[in-house]
C-alpha cells in the first residue's frame, strides 16, 4: 500500500499571475510525480509549533521533483497571504499528495475535451493543457474560461501563444476589453454551444471554479444533451485561506 | 504521519482559534458552507424519490418520500469535517435516524455501500450507522436542503469525513464483505476516521 508522507517543499520562485495571484515553484525531494487536475495538501509549521495546512491544485505537468502552485491571496486568509506575500526563495513549506484520482486527465486519452474554468478554477485546467503539450498529444481541447476581467487572467501569455488544438474562449462577466462582442456576463448556454463540443462528439469535460460557477456550467452542460458520467467537477470555494 | 525532522516555514505566524476539542489535527474552522462534488447536481423530484436497504439476503426495504417524513424526526446538531480541510461546528439538521430505519430489517451483514442519485458510492462498517451515530437528514439550519448540498436528502455520518455523508442518497446494501466505494477507490482512506487524520489511503 502506498503511503503519502509530508515532503520538504523548498520555494525556488515565484511569478506574479495577477495582481492577486502567484505561481510558486518548489522542489521536492522524493516528489513520487503527479497527474494533471491532483492536488496537494500544503503544511505550514510556525516556530512555536503552530500547525496548519491546505489543499492547492498542482499547476503543472510532473516535472521531475518540482511542483507548482498558482495561490490566489484569499482576503484575510491565514494561508495564502503567506504563500503570495511573505514567503521567499529558500523558505520551506511541506507538502503531501499527490491526492485525487477522478479530476484527472491522462495524455494517453485521445477523446475531445471540454475545460471550463472559473476564475482561479483554471489552475487544474491549466495542468491538463500544459501535460497535453509536453506529452505531444493529439486530442482536441477547448478552453472556456470565465473571469472577471482581462486583469484577471492567469497564464496570460502562455494561453496567447499558438498551441495547435487548443482553442480558448474568454467570457468576461464585469468588463470586457474592447472589440470582444460578447456583452460582459455569467456564463450562458450559448457560450457552452459555441465555445465547446457538440454533446454527440462525447467530450470528457472538467468545470473548475467557485460553487455557483461549477453548479451553472454543468447544469449548460447537461441541457446541452452531455452525459452526467462525462462531467467532472471541482469546487474551489470562497473559503481556503 | 509527520516527518522526523520539522520543518519551519520562515514568518508564518497563523491565526489560532480557539476552537477548544473540538477541531481534528489538521482542520481549520469556516462560517460558510463549502460544497465539493464530483459531477453535476442530481435533481431528483420528491414524487420520484425512494429510499432503500438492500439486505444481504436479497431482502429491499423502501420507503416513498411521504414514508419517509412520516417516521420519527430527529434534530442533530453536530460538527462536521471535511477531508480538504474545513470543519465547521454546531451544524443543525433534521431527518431519521438509521436506527429507525433498521428497526424491522433483519441482518447479520458487516458492511454497508451507500448509494446515490447520480452514481456516487461510499463505504462503511455498518456499526458506524447504527446506535446514534447517523441520520438520512432532509433539512439544515432549518430549511429545505438544497440540491448542492444533497437534497432532497442526504447520509450524515458526522463522526467521519464528510464524502461519507452522501448527498442525493438513494440507499443502503448490506454486505458480507467490504467494498471501497467512489473516492475509496480514489486514493482516499478506506474508512476517513478525523481524528485519527485518515484522509488518503495508507494513513
Amino acid at each position: 500500500m502506498r503511503r503519502l508522507v509530508w515532503r520538504a517543499a523548498e520555494l525556488v520562485g515565484s511569478t506574479p499571475e495577477t495582481a492577486t495571484a502567484r505561481t510558486l515553484r518548489f522542489r521536492v525531494p522524493g516528489w513520487p510525480g503527479h497527474l494533471a487536475g491532483q492536488h496537494v495538501d500544503v503544511r505550514l509549521t510556525a516556530e512555536d509549533g503552530y500547525r496548519t495546512q491546505r489543499s492547492y491544485s498542482l499547476a503543472g505537468p510532473a516535472d521531475g521533483e518540482h511542483v507548482e502552485l498558482t495561490v490566489e491571496d484569499v482576503p484575510d486568509g491565514e494561508v495564502s497571504p503567506y504563500l503570495t506575500e511573505i514567503m521567499e526563495a529558500g523558505d520551506q513549506v511541506e507538502i503531501r499528495g499527490p491526492v485525487g484520482g477522478w479530476f484527472v486527465w491522462r495524455p494517453d486519452n485521445d477523446r475531445p475535451v471540454l475545460l471550463v474554468a472559473g476564475g482561479s478554477g483554471i489552475v487544474p485546467l491549466m495542468a491538463m493543457i500544459r501535460t497535453r503539450r509536453q506529452a505531444g498529444s493529439r486530442a482536441p481541447f477547448r478552453l472556456l474560461y470565465s473571469l472577471r476581467g482581462p486583469d484577471s487572467v492567469y497564464y496570460a501569455d502562455e494561453l496567447r501563444r499558438p498551441d495547435p488544438g487548443l482553442d480558448v474562449s474568454y467570457l468576461y462577466t464585469r468588463s470586457a476589453p474592447e472589440g470582444v462582442s460578447r456583452p460582459a456576463g455569467r456564463i450562458m448556454l450559448a457560450d457552452l454551444a459555441e465555445g465547446g463540443w457538440p454533446a454527440a462528439h462525447a467530450p470528457d469535460c472538467y468545470v473548475c471554479g467557485p460553487t455557483g460557477f461549477v453548479e451553472a456550467a454543468a447544469d449548460l452542460l447537461l441541457a446541452l444533451g452531455h452525459a452526467p458520467e462525462r462531467i467532472r467537477t471541482e469546487r474551489f470555494g470562497p473559503t481556503g485561506g | 504521519m509527520g516527518g522526523i525532522v520539522s520543518i519551519i516555514s520562515r514568518g508564518f505566524h497563523g491565526r489560532r482559534r480557539d476552537a477548544g476539542d473540538r477541531l481534528p489535527p489538521g482542520q481549520y474552522l469556516v462560517e460558510d458552507f463549502p460544497v465539493l462534488s464530483a459531477g453535476p447536481t442530481p435533481r431528483v423530484p420528491p414524487e420520484r424519490w425512494e429510499f432503500a436497504i438492500d439486505t444481504e439476503a436479497g431482502v429491499t426495504h423502501r420507503w416513498t418520500w411521504p414514508e419517509f417524513l412520516a417516521l420519527p424526526q430527529e434534530r442533530p446538531t453536530v460538527d462536521i469535517h471535511c477531508v480538504t480541510e474545513w470543519s465547521k461546528l454546531d451544524t443543525s439538521w433534521e431527518g431519521v435516524s438509521l436506527d429507525t430505519l433498521f428497526e424491522d430489517v433483519d441482518t447479520a451483514a458487516d458492511y454497508a455501500l451507500v448509494y446515490s442519485y447520480g452514481g456516487y458510492t461510499t463505504n462503511l462498517p455498518l456499526e458506524d450507522l447504527l446506535d446514534g451515530k447517523a441520520w438520512i437528514v432532509h433539512r439544515f439550519d432549518g430549511e429545505e436542503l438544497q440540491p448542492q448540498h444533497g437534497g432532497p436528502a442526504r447520509l450524515l455520518v458526522p463522526h467521519l469525513y464528510f464524502w461519507k455523508s452522501a448527498k442525493w442518497v438513494r440507499g443502503i446494501r448490506l454486505l458480507d464483505e467490504d467494498h471501497p466505494g467512489f473516492w475509496e477507490t480514489a486514493g482516499y482512506h478506506n474508512y476517513g476516521d478525523p481524528w485519527r487524520e485518515q484522509r488518503y489511503e495508507g494513513d
